[in-house]
């Protein structure tokens, strides 16, 4: 009896899901994406095709969760091959700054927001005296207020360039 | 929860009411901030800090949910003052600004404390979220610290106003740490070491703080912890609050956000 060979479904992979919600952003600083942000904990497909996304807020309170939630699921839902869509919030292995990529850091200072510095601790927030500047590089800066026009930043004042100038919050 | 029996859920749930209500009721009113602080800066820092406690609370809504009780916006918005837990300080209408800021400044440490207690809490999902919670509220106890002692040291008017405010708030303070019925059950089980070791190590941190900045409290035979917020008994400040932050939602409850 012929047998005629069946063309398999292609497989989605995680690195293709990965690789499509580096074009969805974070809505407050839109040229950073999720991915880069951190913010996707866990990624799971199964063999039919179905995605499940765990994301982790940066901050409990932000507003911007609940909207990137839709962005993904909404992404995610029209790559080909992609069955059913799930996207959920959990505190397990929460986020912290060192989550952001290289990549993260980068794109959080061509949005003028100086990174945070890698391994600090908050219990020790006098880092937050001497922010690096993101115009001019200087480390001559005082923060001026720990909370700014999200959750995630604060603002400080570089006296070496004379600039105001906001910082993505450390948190450990 | 599975590993939860019955006297444990009610406890985890009497324990999470009381903390999401403290935030959800102190995030409301230092939303009140907005458009009226002093300095710029400050009208974005409690702004700031009220999202970071309505977001706060509305996670521990969650757990509430997960234990059986209704969704957090239903939670939120449709009980009435008496089913409220929050303790009487946070409901207190938000004064003049240095009555706001000793009140952050008493509150956002017990908080602290209170987070650190239960990140080693047994009840893992509770523990999960209050790490998370650890490092915001670091953020809100720098910044209450800083004013704090800036303006008890600033001139005579700051000082006798910071000292007055801090008098009129310290036996409301200590209604912070009001017992529950299930303290044993909690700490036996390894939910919550309790009402009595957070208020212990709160004063542990907060007394040196206030000596240091040359403000006095009353020798501690005068304290009177403003009770009753725990059993649903409340100031006549809650209802217009309460009718304030759920006028909207009340206008149409099944509306899709």
């Amino acid at each position: 009896m012929d047998v005629k060979p069946v063309k398999a479904k292609p497989m989605i992979s995680k690195e293709e899901i990965i690789e499509v919600l580096h074009e969805v952003k974070d809505p407050e600083i839109p040229t950073i994406s999720v991915v880069d942000l951190g913010i996707v904990s866990n990624i799971e497909v199964s063999p039919a095709g179905d995605v499940k996304i765990t994301l982790t807020p940066t901050f409990a309170g932000c507003p911007a969760l609940k909207l990137m939630e839709k962005m993904v699921a909404e992404r995610v839902r029209h790559v080909e091959g992609v069955g059913t869509v799930e996207v959920e919030t959990t505190f397990d292995n929460p986020w912290n700054t060192d989550k952001i990529s290289e990549q993260g850091l980068l794109a959080l200072k061509k949005h003028g927001l100086a990174p945070p510095p890698r391994h600090s601790s908050t219990s020790q927030l006098d880092v937050l005296e001497r922010m690096a500047c993101p115009w001019c590089g200087s480390t001559n800066t005082s923060m001026k207020t720990p909370f700014g026009p999200t959750l995630c930043r604060s603002m400080h004042y570089c006296d070496n360039c004379l600039q105001a100038f906001e910082s993505f919050k450390p948190v450990e | 929860m599975d590993f939860f029996n019955e006297q444990q859920v009610l406890a985890a749930k009497e324990l999470l009411y009381k903390i999401a209500d403290d935030h959800l009721i102190l995030g409301h009113r230092n939303s009140e901030w907005t458009g009226l602080g002093p300095l710029l800066e400050e009208d974005i820092a409690f702004s700031s800090m009220a999202q970071d406690k309505i977001g706060q609370s509305e996670h521990l809504y969650n757990l509430l949910h997960d234990l059986g009780e209704a969704d957090a916006d239903t939670v939120a918005f449709t009980r009435n003052k008496g089913q409220f837990h929050c303790c009487q300080m946070v409901e207190l209408p938000i004064g003049t600004y240095d009555f706001s800021l000793v009140r952050h400044f008493l509150f956002d440490f017990a908080a602290a404390v209170r987070f650190d207690l239960l990140a080693e809490s047994s009840y893992e999902n509770l523990a999960k979220i209050v790490k998370k919670y650890r490092g915001e509220v670091k953020y809100h106890t720098m910044h209450a610290n800083t004013w704090m002692m800036q303006l008890s040291a600033a001139n005579e008017e700051s000082h006798t106003r910071i000292q007055n405010s801090l008098n009129e708030l310290w036996n409301q303070a200590l209604g912070m740490f009001e017992e529950g019925p299930y303290e044993g059950i909690l700490k036996e089980s390894g939910i919550f070491l309790g009402e009595k070791v957070l208020k212990e190590r709160w004063l542990s941190v907060v007394l040196p703080l206030l000596e240091k900045y040359g403000l006095t409290v009353s020798a501690v035979n005068y304290w009177k912890p403003v009770n009753g917020g725990r059993a649903g008994q409340h100031t006549e400040h809650l209802q217009p609050l309460l009718d304030e932050m759920c006028e909207v939602f009340s206008t149409d409850p099944s509306a899709e956000w």
